[in-house]
């Protein structure tokens, strides 16, 4: 075992872990520190994979950003795990069931697929890095990174507008 | 690291996420659950974009690249969606004074 795998072990067993307890938990702040848990491992997957810049994005927008927004609104709400109501015990299997059913034919159509085999190449290759990103942004993908900015503006509008009191 | 494994870690994550939201009645928890199954998305995206590199990099010194960007604007694009849903169940929660989604059934109260 080399240290790429042990080290790829490590993170998808965190991932896997964090994900389930994210949706096993009662407690709705639980499953946001959980997720949380989940997202640095994904962004120490993309570390690994050497793509530093999606890999510290990751980390301040989702486990920083994002994940404060969650918090703010769970606490502004004073939900506690004793009112939630709970689903009809079939209707949470039936869920289960289906999920496990998805699994099995995503794993299954995969198992003569022609891609398998392949290296996705780890800890070379520049393409992850800042430069290289930045060049091709500004350049190749400059039209979507300006329809980005305002779709940013109008999610700020939104967001404002739907939250104000009193309508 | 052999590209399957990878494709198994999302798949595995992704599936999580669907049974999240299929059995889980609170809004932010089915929200935080459609983030888990976007960013299953976003690691085989990028997992790819090295896959193609390391397979056309003599051609091509930036092939890949653009596995990369369109994570950056899957992210940009949920950071959107989040701070917009967010919105609307504190809204929501401010009329029903609730966060069930049984209750939403109907689009108004």
């Amino acid at each position: 075992m080399t240290v790429t795998q042990i080290l790829f072990g490590f993170l998808s067993a965190l991932a896997l872990i964090g994900a389930l307890l994210v949706v096993i938990s009662k407690n709705a702040v639980h499953s946001v520190m959980w997720l949380i848990v989940v997202f640095f491992a994904i962004s120490g997957h993309y570390i690994m994979l050497n793509a530093q810049f999606i890999g510290i994005v990751n980390l301040i927008v989702y486990a920083g950003a994002i994940m404060v927004l969650f918090l703010f609104v769970i606490m502004l709400m004073n939900l506690n795990a004793t009112t939630e109501p709970q689903k009809n015990k079939w209707l949470k299997m039936a869920g289960v069931v289906a999920g496990g059913c998805l699994l099995l034919v995503l794993v299954a159509a995969l198992k003569n697929a022609e891609v398998r085999g392949n290296i996705a190449q780890t800890k070379d290759g520049d393409i992850g890095l800042i430069e290289n990103l930045g060049k091709a942004l500004f350049t190749e993908f400059v039209v979507p990174f300006e329809i980005s900015s305002v779709l940013f503006l109008s999610a700020m509008v939104g967001a404002a507008v739907i939250g104000k009191k009193g309508d | 690291m052999q590209i399957e494994y990878y494709i198994y870690l999302s798949i595995a994550l992704f599936c999580i996420g669907v049974v999240g939201v299929l059995t889980r009645r609170n809004a932010i928890i089915i929200f935080m659950c459609i983030e888990l199954m976007l960013n299953a998305a976003n690691l085989l995206l990028v997992a790819f974009s090295k896959m193609h590199h390391l397979a056309n990099q003599a051609t091509n010194a930036n092939a890949g690249i653009d596995g990369q960007l369109f994570v950056f604007f899957i992210m940009v694009v949920a950071a959107a969606e989040v701070s917009v849903g967010l919105a609307i169940i504190v809204m929501m929660y401010r009329n029903i004074h609730s966060v069930d989604v049984n209750f939403l059934n109907r689009l108004k109260h």
